[in-house]
């Protein structure tokens, strides 16, 4: 084991790890606030991606080969459209079919979840087949040459994207007053709401940016892993809510942590076991997590007061 | 010149002697109940529930446990929604509002058992209560336009300002829930405070507290209505501090108002005495 090949795993590793803890940023901040799980996070990464799809594939003939702005237009057009498409979609599932249920039995919302993840698989295969659609990257196929690493610019995008989102994130929870409404309705949802807090606009403000986040996951996921078919959402969206609960599910840090071990492992795994048992081996380590301690790495044991 | 009014601050409240609806201190009530009454089920947990407050009273709601008091405040704030009658807010019909809507029109509460959130610091409690005053959208937020720095400072301004009338500025970046009890409660009346009420619910606010430290409230409370010039209307089952600083009270037995007055005519009513003690045998 060379510390080269260990070197490359690793960074390809930070790559996975940063696209899951961004999906895992989307489940944590609506488990924290609505006390829900949003299984149809997942599908939203995959719509994120057709939108940027096919934006891209729309728009690229329109410019000459080769030049800049065939390199850069497309492709920020792809990612915005695909953000705006999807704050839209997060915001209108909420609407539809979460907020009916907001007195429901958690249990009837989390049924309510799979069947709107089912909904958007469907529909995504009436619209667009099931026929995988091949991906372009956003910024294109070219490696970057570190000494005698290279680096893709994909992964560089993805963990520097992980990086920006975290930082503009734990700023907005921790200082601006649209964060910390978020932060009070997660603590106390009716001493917010007596407070003059909107508590279904904080709700849905919270769909709105965990949404925006899996179109940039499901973006960076395509340009990746470049397949693109109606079920690439649900695989990785599944890995994210571990990565969720593995850091500790409703703390930010914790799905940062959560996804960054999470992909490290994955890829370690696949690199010195098997590749075929590494999902298997990603589950096992969040078993034993979760055995020795069962809020997850950075979530809090509520102690009851007697 | 402060954004809250300030006046001399007087310790001693002025005695009244009127009954309830005439004792207005400007005619005009801030808050009137015709009515009201909530069914749980088939039982009315509050009935025909009549009341005025004068805009700068202090107001107790008084009687044994389950005589539906709090039932009363979740009323006025719409966690609950009457099944009868109106209420009244400064003229203002608030049957169609929800809570945030009451809250904005100028109701503000606290709890029986303390609902602060307790992974926020105090200052940001404070702030959260100003949530409707500071003016401040998600996109200036998240691009710290020149919009966020200026509302930001002038929440952390009113924030400070109002936590350093309680004595409690220094304290501000404390975690709520590090703060010994005395201080979380008054933590609530400052947050309820900052969301600018013109009718501040009490509920128990001496829940828990020794006597000096009753007596520090009692003060506190007369203080709230001297300052920033709002009726208080709190419940209470400390009978030192009802009848110390309330100048009208009500009592409720099983959901119905069963007395109204000045603090001397409530302890010499043979009804109230009977709910509070049970009845007199003949001799």
């Amino acid at each position: 084991m060379d510390f080269l090949t260990l070197l490359d795993y690793l960074i390809r590793g930070l790559s996975l790890g940063s696209i899951y803890a961004i999906i895992a940023l989307g489940y944590t901040m609506v488990y924290g606030i609505a006390k829900m799980l949003n299984f149809a996070h997942g599908d939203v990464i995959m719509v994120g991606g057709y939108i940027c799809f096919f934006t891209m594939s729309g728009l690229s003939t329109s410019f000459a080969e080769g030049s800049l702005a065939a390199a850069v237009i497309p492709a920020l057009a792809g990612v915005l459209l695909s953000m705006v498409v999807c704050t839209a979609l997060g915001v209108v599932i909420e609407g539809l079919a979460y907020k009916p249920l907001r007195q429901a039995p958690s249990l009837a919302v989390l049924i309510t979840a799979i069947g709107v993840s089912y909904f958007l698989q469907n529909a995504a295969l009436l619209m667009w087949s099931s026929s995988p659609k091949v991906f372009s990257p956003i910024v294109g196929n070219g490696l970057l040459q570190v000494g005698p690493l290279s680096i893709s610019y994909v992964t560089l995008v993805t963990i520097a994207a992980c990086v920006v989102i975290m930082i503009v994130l734990t700023s907005f929870t921790g200082r601006t007053k649209l964060g910390k409404a978020m932060r009070a309705v997660s603590e106390d949802k009716g001493a917010a709401q007596l407070m003059g807090i909107n508590v279904n606009r904080t709700i849905s403000m919270t769909f709105a940016i965990g949404s925006a986040l899996a179109a940039i996951a499901g973006v960076l996921l395509c340009s990746a892993y470049p397949t693109l078919t109606p079920t690439t959402g649900s695989m990785p969206g599944i890995k994210a809510f571990t990565a969720a609960v593995f850091g500790g599910i409703g703390s930010i840090p914790g799905a940062l942590l959560g996804g960054l071990l999470l992909g490290i492992i994955e890829i370690f795994a696949s690199a010195y076991i098997s590749t075929q048992l590494s999902t298997a081996v990603v589950f096992g380590v969040l078993i034993i997590v979760l055995l020795v301690k069962p809020a997850g790495l950075l979530g809090k044991t509520v102690r009851e007061k007697v | 010149m402060s954004k809250f009014q300030k006046e001399p601050v007087k310790l001693v409240p002025v005695p009244s002697t009127n009954k309830i609806p005439e004792r207005d201190i400007d005619k005009s009530p801030i808050l009137e109940c015709r009515h009201l009454g909530i069914d749980f089920g088939g039982l009315a947990a509050v009935k025909d529930f009549n009341i005025a407050i004068g805009r700068t009273e202090i107001a107790g709601l008084i009687g044994p446990n389950g005589a539906g008091k709090t039932t009363v405040f979740n009323l006025l704030t719409k966690v609950y929604q009457p099944t009868r009658g109106t209420i009244l807010l400064d003229g203002m019909d608030t049957n169609s509002m929800n809570t945030v809507q009451v809250n904005k029109a100028g109701i503000a509460r606290t709890f029986q058992n303390i609902r602060l959130f307790n992974n926020l610091t105090v200052e940001d409690n404070v702030k959260l209560g100003l949530h409707n005053h500071i003016d401040c959208g998600m996109w200036s937020s998240i691009f710290r336009l020149p919009k966020y720095w200026s509302s930001e400072k002038k929440a952390r301004e009113e924030a400070m300002e109002l936590l350093s009338i309680f004595d409690m500025g220094y304290l501000a970046k404390f975690k709520a829930s590090s703060l010994p009890y005395g201080a979380q409660r008054r933590l609530e009346i400052v947050r309820a405070l900052a969301t600018k009420p013109s009718l501040l619910l009490l509920d128990e606010p001496a829940a828990g507290m020794n006597p000096s430290e009753t007596a520090e409230l009692m003060e506190t409370i007369v203080k709230i209505r001297d300052t920033f010039n709002i009726a208080i209307l709190l419940i209470e089952h400390d009978m030192s501090l009802v009848m110390g600083i309330c100048e009208g009270i009500a009592v409720l037995n099983f959901g119905q108002i069963i007395a109204k007055g000045t603090p001397d005519e409530i302890k010499n009513n043979p009804v109230v005495i009977e709910a509070y003690l049970g009845k007199q045998k003949e001799a």
